[in-house]
């Protein structure tokens, strides 16, 4: 069964459909990279999966809710589906660990003493056990999305989501966060990934997903895509990325 | 001209001014209080509430803005007994200056609020927070570390608007001075004295203030 079942999901902005009908299946442990131009509706496909936009027709099924449904409990879904944005988005007034613990105490009651240690754990795994205590502003870009992950975590969700996660990084910085992500690939969390690194798709992902003007336009093993594009869309798209 | 000063006239009255004095420091830090809550509730309603209530705020907001202190109180202690509403001096003054701050501050925090990156608040749904937990722990934190300064300007304005209730006579500093020099006829005594103990509660007031900034409203 589907973790995440996407099902001719149709959005518009006004008059400007943006999703034209799209389906994808996503099963645990499978690890999406979707790939597309600019303006092809990565991002709101993503954003509809965990409500933060809705959408006019078909459904959208996530762990077994459906989103922007009328009796769907958004609040249970989201803690089960996670989001890393391109920008960050760490709380400043808050440290890294803090950042982390926020969710776990507001949201599940957890008390302090035990979210310190999720918090512990979680960004233990992200490499940045020293700092815990240190404010986002004293972060590099690199830490600070490593942060974002580990805060997301904290909440042991389901599938996380991950849009153009280091494309507000240097390039020098994108690997540490690449790195944090492929070992969450390694242990088996769901992962859904708009992204620009073709490699990291490739090498990482189990299921490769090219979006064209609001649809999916091909999907399939991305080694297999990747080696023999059918479309000469995602040819062109493919060969003008190298 | 010569007029010769005589501050030992104002020694009869100490406790007179040492009364005036309490009360404007209470009515400060009480009206303070509530009319920053009033205006965290006001500018909350404006930026997340539903639009009618926002309307409604809006309303309120501009209504005290754009006439003058004086008149708002005016309207409070001798105009709602005509509806049925009678105040005590020091009732009216205290609501007075709460609705007054309220509007004032409900638009210095809009301005804080509205300056949090949407993304921050989106990071907090993703996290499965309500909207309402959104606004107490990431949006108001942030925005009251931006308009800390703005607010803490408002409040000495405040303080030292709060001798005009002294014209409906809830016994304020002010109101002391008034009364002293009607008694000892050294205005020009009075008057200096006073002047310099607003000064000196203005100053200390700024101090306190940074010092709750500090402590309480830093960011990172
Ligand atoms: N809030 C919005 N209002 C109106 N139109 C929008 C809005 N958000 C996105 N769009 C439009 O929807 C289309 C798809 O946008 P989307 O952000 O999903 O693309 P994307 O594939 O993520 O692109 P990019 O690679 O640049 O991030 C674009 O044409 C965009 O202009
Ligand atoms: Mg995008």
């Amino acid at each position: 069964m589907s973790l995440v079942s996407i099902r001719d999901v149709r959005k518009s902005y006004g008059t400007v459909e943006v999703l034209k009908g799209v389906s994808l299946e996503v099963a645990k442990g499978d690890v999406v990279a979707i790939i597309g131009r600019s303006g092809s509706g990565k991002s709101t496909l993503l954003r509809c999966i965990n409500g933060l936009e809705t959408y006019q027709f078909g459904a959208i099924l996530a762990d077994g809710i459906e989103v922007g449904g009328i009796h769907a409990n958004m609040r249970e879904l989201r803690r089960h589906v996670g989001m890393v944005f391109q920008q960050f988005n760490l709380f400043p007034h808050l440290t890294a660990a803090e950042n982390v613990m926020l969710a776990p105490t507001v949201v599940n009651k957890t008390p302090k003493k035990e979210a310190r240690a999720i918090a512990a754990e979680v960004l233990a795994k992200v490499g940045l056990s020293e700092k815990m205590d240190a404010y986002p502003s004293q972060l590099s870009g690199g830490q600070q999305q490593r942060v974002a992950i580990a805060r997301s975590l904290a909440m042991r969700p389901k599938v996380l989501l991950c849009d153009e996660i280091t494309s507000a990084l240097d390039p020098e910085l994108v690997n540490e966060v690449l790195r944090v992500v492929e070992q969450l690939a390694k242990e088996g969390m769901t992962l859904i990934l708009v992204t620009h690194e073709m490699r990291f798709a490739r090498d990482v992902g189990t299921n490769l997903v090219f979006m064209h003007h609001g649809k999916v336009h091909e999907t399939g093993k991305p080694k297999d895509v990747f080696a023999a594009p059918q479309t000469p869309e995602l040819q062109q798209f493919v060969g003008g990325n190298g | 001209m010569t007029y010769k000063l005589e501050f030992s006239a104002l020694l009869p009255y100490w406790e007179d001014l040492a009364a005036g004095l309490w009360f404007t420091i209470v009515l400060t830090v009480l009206s303070t209080v509530v009319g920053i809550a009033v205006g965290t509730l006001g500018a909350s309603a404006r930026t997340f509430g539903p639009k009618w209530l926002a309307g409604l705020v809006r309303v309120y907001v501009e209504l005290i803005r754009n006439t003058p202190f004086i008149v708002q109180l005016f309207f409070i202690f001798f105009g709602l007994p005509a509806l049925g509403l009678k105040l005590s001096e020091t009732t009216a003054a205290f609501l007075a200056m709460v609705i007054n701050l309220g509007a004032y501050s409900t638009e210095i925090i809009r301005a804080g609020i509205e300056a949090v990156p949407k993304g921050h608040i989106e990071a907090g749904v993703s996290l499965a927070m309500s909207r309402l937990e959104v606004l107490r722990h990431i949006v108001l934190r942030q925005a009251f570390a931006k308009i800390y300064p703005a607010l803490s300007s408002q409040i000495i304005i405040v303080m030292l608007g709060s001798a005009v209730v002294s014209q409906i006579s809830a016994p304020d500093l002010t109101y002391a001075a008034n009364f002293i020099q009607s008694r000892n006829f050294r205005a020009f005594e009075v008057y200096l004295v006073v002047a310099l103990i607003y000064l000196v509660l203005a100053i200390v007031l700024r101090y306190v203030l940074r010092v709750i900034g500090d402590r309480f409203v830093k960011v990172g």
